[in-house]
């Protein structure tokens, strides 16, 4: 039972937040080390288990914001502080910081894309000095969608953040802006493009038509980063859910530059 | 150097065998096949040498007894997990030599790929002792010469089975010592040299994007009904889904399965929220035909198809996965534009 990766390990919920009506953040004991970018099977024997990304991490614990979907989401919903989450992982490649330091660093994300970028983000937001400028763009469907709420207060004072939603439904308070992620793309002025590195997670046509308005920009493949989401089972290789062409999105992903992620016909 | 025994003689050592092991051969079962006059063919523990059906090729490969269709991976309740328990006898194969190099395919899946070796895969692959059965000559629809997979030296036993008696030859001291007693005599396994169906593989190096979009594929939105049995009998198929259930009497205990998956049926790559990446059965068509002989091999070095062709002889829509493989070929010999 030792050398078995597929036995789940039980963690504790140390707390719990609300982030919008269906999106919950937990808190979980976790020891060990985790890269941002990658995910853990988190289950709930006797339900089921599914892929969640890293959304944050530090001592002794694990950020996960989960979005109630399905079985096994609307389960964990009902979970509470002092329950238990059943995890193993971590899975995936994940980003590798140090490829966006002293650069010009712009973030696109869509929806739930926010948390598997959620601690990049932070980390630059806390360290801007090693960035040389910091451009985030974060697209949700309503304002009642908008995750992090107190997080993206805080980096609106350490970047140039721009918050959009598909639609404001003429919510008066609602004073960031209406329209979808690709209308804003123009607003980041791109001084040097060999010092540009891009990030965009979201669903699979915000990747497309984002990535679509970069290349119109001349940004090179190589400088865009992606974030796949594919069905996966085991997140270690076998099952073969995940598989797109030779590329197993649960190892070799999932997170990819678009020279491979291009390449990529499901 | 060989042996021969007589049939009483080897059932002398499937009885010694037995002890210890299990022993699996393709063995006859009545009337359930795609005709219903058609006899199918499985891999079922057997006693004797004349339950194996050595002159015909099985329906269904032997791949289910290391990855069993359904298998208990472990069980819970209230206080922690249990690892389903297997049996503690060890495995004895009676495989052809395609079989035998499909084992290869699925060791490189759950021992080498992704840096895990797959726990409920290793600890039945671990017990099996191989016996190669020699193929006489080609079965119908056959393309194991295409697909280089007609030889191999990897087993333990090689058997040539007759109505007379059975000759072998050993590769391990094991078996030489349980066969010294017998007659010794000349043998060495024949292997298939050609077979009638042959097919043109394509080299991957000219496998381009054209091909993935190209209207080849669109045929099998009519002909192809998404049943997956192609992928149930295909001896090198490997994909899997994993569920939970509970127990009725007690809701806080029950287990988690893995169960076997096919690329041909919906939810395949069904995400929550619904979106799905592979909609309509020529997509998956074209994603099954390639990862048999493109991609696979573009990763691990070696195509992952056989040319056992299962898959041909059980498609109720008579879809010919060797003649699809032709026709990739043929579309990139003419360049492998879109004929739209
Ligand atoms: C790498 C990765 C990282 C992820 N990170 C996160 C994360 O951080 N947070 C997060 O919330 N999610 C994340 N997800 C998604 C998450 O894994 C899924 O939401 C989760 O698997 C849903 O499981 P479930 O049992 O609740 O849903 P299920 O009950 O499995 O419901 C979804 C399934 O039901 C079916 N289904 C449901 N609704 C429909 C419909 N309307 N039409 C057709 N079929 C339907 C589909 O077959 C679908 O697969 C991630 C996924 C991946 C691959
Ligand atoms: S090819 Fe034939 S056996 Fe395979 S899914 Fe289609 S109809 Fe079924
Ligand atoms: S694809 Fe068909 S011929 Fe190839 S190994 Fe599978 S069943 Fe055999
Ligand atoms: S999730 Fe199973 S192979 Fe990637």
């Amino acid at each position: 039972m030792e050398n078995n990766e597929l036995i789940p390990k039980k963690h504790k919920i140390l707390d719990v937040y609300a982030q919008t009506d269906l999106d919950i953040t937990y808190i979980v004991e976790y020891h060990g080390p985790l890269v941002v970018g990658t995910f853990l099977q988190v289950s709930i024997p006797r339900v089921g288990e599914a892929p969640i990304s890293v959304s944050d991490f530090g001592d002794g614990f694990v950020e996960l914001t989960i979005r109630k979907v399905g079985t096994l989401t609307d389960e964990i919903y009902n979970l509470n502080k002092g329950d238990y989450m059943y995890l193993r992982g971590p899975y995936g490649n994940g980003f590798d910081i140090n490829q966006y330091k002293n650069k010009h660093l712009i973030v696109v994300t869509g929806g739930t894309g926010l948390a598997p970028v959620k601690q990049l983000v932070n980390y630059f937001s806390d360290n801007k000095n090693e960035v040389k400028k910091f451009d985030i763009l974060l697209g949700f469907k309503s304002p009642k969608d908008v995750l992090f709420k107190d997080s993206i207060a805080k980096w609106k004072k350490n970047a140039n953040v721009i918050v959009t939603v598909d639609s404001a439904n003429a919510l008066k308070t609602w004073d960031d802006k209406e329209g979808l992620v690709t209308e804003f793309i123009s607003e980041f002025k791109v001084k040097d493009i060999d010092e540009v590195e891009v990030i965009v997670v979201g669903s699979p046509l915000m990747m497309k038509f984002t990535v679509l308005e970069f290349l119109k920009r001349g940004i090179p493949k190589s400088k865009i980063w992606v974030s796949f989401e594919r069905k996966m089972s085991c997140g270690v290789g076998k099952c073969g859910h995940c598989k797109i062409d030779d590329t197993y999105v649960c190892v070799d992903g999932p997170v990819f530059d678009f020279v491979k992620g291009e390449t990529l016909i499901d | 150097m060989g042996f021969k025994l007589s049939n009483i003689e080897f059932n002398d050592i499937i009885k010694e065998l037995s002890k210890n092991h299990k022993v699996y051969a393709p063995k006859r079962v009545e009337s359930r096949g795609r005709f219903s006059d058609t006899d199918l063919i499985l891999y079922k523990e057997i006693e004797a040498v004349e339950e194996i059906v050595y002159d015909k090729k099985s329906t269904y490969s032997p791949k289910e007894i290391i990855t069993p269709i359904t298998q208990t991976m472990f069980y819970f309740n209230e206080d922690g997990y249990k690892e389903a328990n297997i049996d503690d006898k060890k495995i004895v194969i009676f495989i052809r030599p395609c079989d035998i190099n499909a084992l290869r395919r699925l060791d490189t899946i759950f021992l080498k790929n992704g840096d895990t070796e797959d726990y409920y895969y290793k600890r039945l692959r671990e017990k099996v002792t191989i016996i190669m059965i020699e193929c006489k000559e080609s079965f119908e629809n056959c393309f194991c010469v295409s697909m280089k997979s007609n030889k191999t030296e990897k087993y333990d036993l090689a058997v040539r089975i007759s109505d007379e008696g059975v000759l072998c030859t050993s590769n391990t001291k094991e078996f030489t010592e349980l066969l010294s007693k017998y007659k010794e005599v000349d043998f060495k396994p024949k292997f298939v040299k050609k077979n009638i169906n042959v097919v043109n593989v394509p080299n991957i190096t000219d496998i381009n994007k054209e091909i993935f979009n190209h209207e080849m594929w669109d045929e099998f939105n009519a002909r192809c009904i998404a049943c997956g049995r192609c992928t149930t009998t295909c001896s090198t198929c490997t994909c899997f889904n994993t569920t939970d259930l509970h127990y009725d009497d007690n809701p806080n205990s029950g287990e988690r399965r893995r169960t076997w998956a096919s690329c041909h049926i919906d939810g395949f790559t069904t995400m929550a929220g619904g979106h799905n990446f592979r909609k309509d059965n020529a997509s998956r068509m074209r994603f099954k035909a390639m990862h048999k002989i493109y991609d696979y091999q573009k990763r691990f070095g070696e195509n992952m198809c056989v040319g056992c062709s299962r898959c041909d002889d059980i498609c109720p829509q008579y879809i010919k996965f060797s003649s699809t493989i032709n026709k990739i070929s043929n579309v990139l010999k003419e360049g492998g534009k879109d004929g739209k």
